[in-house]
């Protein structure tokens, strides 16, 4: 290990494949590939759902026909053939387990060998999980518990089921179903997601967790997730995906919509870890996702993201600070390997008195890859004293690869403080030789660095989560992060 | 009939009018096709998001001018550096106007780009020179199209220039709206050393258009000043396209000065190609009223250990907006790239805005880009220091505007500019201290 530098890293980068790439073949409920009103309907009756439900699915499909591909992100990637996807897919062992050895053994050994089984999830830490596997939950615990504050927290079509006057009021009022083409996409099939309710005065006990995980072949997946926090309320979220190996590219476009009433706190932590395509940047998956969280009076918003996988990564969480005093916060690593390309980054628009946003985003750029952040703080004219600081730096490896930076900021305020900095760099000679010289072989050294470099984002993620973090973050980067 | 189909329609009449030697006819016409097909750019494009040209294009241009206009030399007097010897270069509504001006060939050209365009001994140059940097974007191609007058300045090796040349162009007005479009051409060969004024003035309320366009070339070791200073009427606008190519170890900077106009577009591009370049942007913009000023610069790092130095500020009132897009690109060849970016603003009406874009698109790993960006207001605890020692308000807050943008007056280096610049900034922000405390 003494000669180890960064040239070897960047070896072992480039052929590092993706560990967690295996297939559970589960008997699947599929739908057949294509996508018109009829297969619309047919998912919506497949989810037993409400009139108002197909009908407010059919409004977002009719408005996608209309609607084309945004082209203006830094990525380049071949289209999706909308029409060659099958928009429902569900694993077949129903019904639902109320105990883990109901659970279909192989799937219980897929969660093994992500390292999240489910019985040491139990024990760890209170973190309670609704797992998806292909789009329909298969196993909920700490119901019970949650149950006793009150707190709702269940798949979003058992959610439009149970409870249709929340979801109706909510559904679409942060992330409107003609919002942008895949946002207009999801609307009109998203096949499951979960649905987060915390009443007024209520601090969530735990950790409320998802694993989204795309399972069958050709599949896109398409979770919807709505979050609200009643008035005084807490709750921290923790969403983490991991998927098989897979040659097609698969298309992932997620809606996710937060609420926070007044004085509510909202955290919510990604992990994302999507196939992201062999050496040759062949395969891997394309995550388009739309993120957006709205803060009333006094409330808090907080996303928190480590982006380590997908081929193509579209990914902007945003926070509408409406009420005075909001808070919105953006915590991001983004890190590409080989032929990986991300544009991510995070819309903070300033429209309350008093508001402020905080946006740190690391970007960790390797092989071949193309790493973007792109990025809006708009501070509206009635929004005094608004306040953001904005800090955005990219660490590079190796002159095959590219790091950008697009912030947009836009103020109408006189009394309005922003502050945006950038930075890129590479890991400095110096700063290595620093380490030698104290004993620290060049492996360590860098591991070290890149760990200095994303701690202020790895800090802001909750404690269980941050375990897995840096696990996806070894894979990525094998050899950088001890 | 809009503006494009006017220009698009007078082209023949123009070619027609004016000598065309084959070359620069080809490029004009190819020049036309490109406007003709892009039109006006909208603020669909992502580089004019924040600037729109709608009302400013719905005047009634007069494209060409219809009769020479002259003027006294006292009444353009004050907006010139008039107290150092310079060549100049003065235009009139657009055509040359001799009595005014001071050029030379001697050792050196100074002189008008028609001239430079018609005669043999200049064909060189122009078939080497001209064109070769403007981009093909749907203004810069407008001008080339009816690129016919301008500044053409040719510094030969191994020459210090030991004055300034002032470029300067007045219209008087006596059309009720007029449309300029001058091109100029600077070359400076190996080791010169050349500094440049340049200045757009209307003399009445008539609106004026100007779409300019400047290519620059420094070659090795070349030193370029270029300053532009933009205090126009309130119904001038005015539309910069300047390129900048330099060659290795060339040093070339643009300081731009806005406090006037309606509607003020910089663009303003730099292209290293050779080693060891530095390349510097720096402007000071203070406006007010519905005032428009939008900068946008690029920096393309092509070759390696190469720097960039950007500064802006702004100060924007009353109802006025600010844009800036700077760009840095550095291409993976360009190791040990510097590049810095600033852009600090200060809001002063709740009616002013501005749009900010710093972007950096890196490819190359062994470099140290930054960018920062600050939104703000005055430090209340300072204007309180200066309250407290008997200060007025007023001029305590121009006090703390000027040190704002004094960062990009140190490197000025011509004195008198930056007294002008001093006297300009106390006017705009209506105290009268000197600054020079």
């Amino acid at each position: 290990m003494s000669k180890y530098t960064e040239d070897d890293l960047r070896e072992e980068l480039k052929t590092k494949e993706y560990e967690y790439g295996f297939y559970t073949d589960i008997e699947s409920d599929t739908f057949p590939n294509g996508l018109n009103e009829d297969i619309v309907r047919a998912i919506s009756k497949k989810k037993e759902e409400p009139q108002w439900m197909t009908d407010w699915r059919l409004e977002a499909f009719r408005v996608w026909q209309e609607m084309t591909e945004p082209e203006w992100a830094n990525v380049k990637y071949k289209k999706p053939d909308f029409q060659a996807i099958s928009y429902y897919s569900a694993p077949n062992s129903k019904p639902k387990y109320d105990s883990i050895d109901e659970v279909d053994p192989e799937l219980l050994a897929t969660f093994e060998k992500l390292g999240i089984s489910l019985d040491e999830q139990k024990k760890l830490a209170g973190v309670a999980m609704d797992v998806v596997v292909d789009s329909v939950s298969v196993a909920t615990t700490f119901k019970k518990t949650l149950g006793e504050k009150g707190i709702i927290f269940m798949s979003i079509s058992e959610a439009i089921k149970e409870h249709p006057e929340l979801v109706k009021k909510y559904l679409g009022t942060v992330v409107p179903q003609k919002d942008n083409f895949y946002a207009a996409l999801n609307s009109a099939v998203f096949s499951d997601g979960s649905f987060c309710y915390i009443p007024k005065g209520v601090h969530c006990p735990m950790e409320l967790s998802t694993y989204f995980r795309i399972n069958q072949a050709g599949t896109g997946q398409f979770e919807r997730t709505l979050v609200i926090a009643d008035e005084g309320s807490y709750v921290s979220y923790l969403e983490g995906c991991t998927a098989p190996s897979r040659d097609e590219n698969q298309l992932h476009a997620a809606v996710v919509e937060l609420i926070a009433l007044d004085d509510a706190e909202i955290k919510y932590s990604t992990v994302q870890n999507w196939y992201p395509g062999n050496a040759e940047g062949k395969g891997g998956v394309y995550n388009f996702v739309t993120k957006r969280g709205i803060c009333e009076k006094n409330a808090k918003i907080s996303w928190t993201q480590v982006e380590t996988g997908s081929a193509v990564t579209w990914k902007y969480p945003s926070c509408i600070l409406k009420g005075d005093n909001s808070v919105g916060e953006f915590y991001s690593i983004a890190v590409t390997n080989n032929y990986q390309q991300a544009d991510t980054g995070t819309k903070m628009i300033h429209l309350g008195k008093n508001t402020k946003s905080t946006i740190i985003s690391k970007g960790i750029s390797a092989g071949k890859s193309q790493n973007s952040y792109r990025g809006l703080v708009q501070i509206n004219s009635r929004a005094d004293n608004a306040r953001n600081f904005s800090q955005c730096d990219s660490l590079l490896m190796g002159n095959a690869c590219g790091a950008h930076t697009f912030p947009y900021i836009e103020a109408k305020n006189k009394t309005a403080k922003i502050e945006h900095e950038a930075t890129t760099s590479k890991i400095g000679e110096d700063q290595i030789f620093y380490c030698n010289q104290r004993g620290i072989d060049t492996e360590k050294a860098i591991a070290l660095i890149v760990n200095g470099f994303s701690k202020d984002v790895l800090n802001k993620l909750p404690m269980e989560f941050a375990v897995e973090a840096q696990k996806l973050l070894e894979i990525s980067l094998e050899g950088s992060v001890g | 009939m809009d503006l494009k189909e006017k220009l698009v329609s007078s082209f023949l009449a123009f070619e027609n009018r004016v000598d065309v030697d084959a070359y620069v006819h080809d490029v004009r016409s190819e020049a036309i096709k490109v406007f003709e097909e892009k039109g006006f750019p909208s603020k669909k494009e992502e580089a004019w998001k924040y600037t729109s040209l709608n009302a400013i294009l719905k005047e009634d241009y007069s494209v060409f001018p219809k009769q020479e206009n002259t003027l006294d030399y006292k009444d353009i007097k004050p907006y010139f550096i008039h107290d150092i010897d310079s060549y100049k270069i003065i235009f009139i509504d657009g055509k040359y106007s001799s009595h005014l001006s001071q050029t030379t060939h001697d050792g050196l050209d100074v002189c008008l780009m028609s001239s430079a365009l018609n005669k043999p001994k200049y064909q060189l140059v122009i078939k080497n020179y001209f064109n070769k940097i403007a981009e093909k974007d749907s203004l810069t191609s407008l001008n080339t199209a009816f690129s016919n007058e301008g500044a053409y300045i040719h510094i030969p090796k191994n020459k210090i220039v030991e004055k300034p040349i002032q470029i300067l162009h007045f219209s008087t007005g006596n059309e009720s709206a007029t449309m300029l479009q001058p091109r100029n051409l600077i070359v400076v060969e190996e080791n010169s050393h050349v500094q440049i004024i340049e200045r757009h003035q209307s003399l009445t309320d008539n609106p004026v258009l100007t779409n300019s366009v400047t290519e620059i070339f420094t070659n090795k070791r070349a030193i370029v000043d270029y300053y532009k200073i933009q205090n126009d009427s309130k119904k001038a606008s005015l539309i910069d396209n300047t390129f900048i190519k330099q060659r290795r170890e060339s040093i070339a900077s643009v300081h731009t000065f806005s406090f006037g106009g309606k509607l003020t577009r910089n663009n303003l591009n730099f292209y290293q190609e050779g080693e060891r370049i530095d390349s510097t942007l720096k402007g000071i913009t203070i406006i007010g009223d519905k005032q428009h000023v939008d900068h946008n610069t690029l920096v393309h790092h092509i070759e390696p250990n190469c720097e960039s130095h950007q500064d802006y500020k702004g100060i924007f009132d009353d109802n006025s907006t600010g844009v800036f897009n700077g760009k840095v690109v550095v291409e993976k060849e360009a190791q040990k790239t510097n590049a810095f970016q600033a852009n600090n603003n200060i809001l002063i009406s709740d009616k002013a805005s501005i749009n900010t874009k710093p972007q950096l698109e890196i490819f190359a790993d062994d470099v140290k880009c930054s960018h920062g960006c600050t939104i703000g207001q005055l430090d209340e605890s300072a204007m309180f220091y200066m309250r407290s020692r008997g200060i007025p308000e007023k001029e305590a807050k121009a006090l703390l505007m000027f040190a704002f943008s004094n960062n990009v007056l140190e490197s000025v280096k011509i004195p008198e500019i930056k007294q002008r610049i001093t006297k300009i900034i106390a006017k705009k922000l209506g105290v009268n201290i000197g600054f020079d405390l």
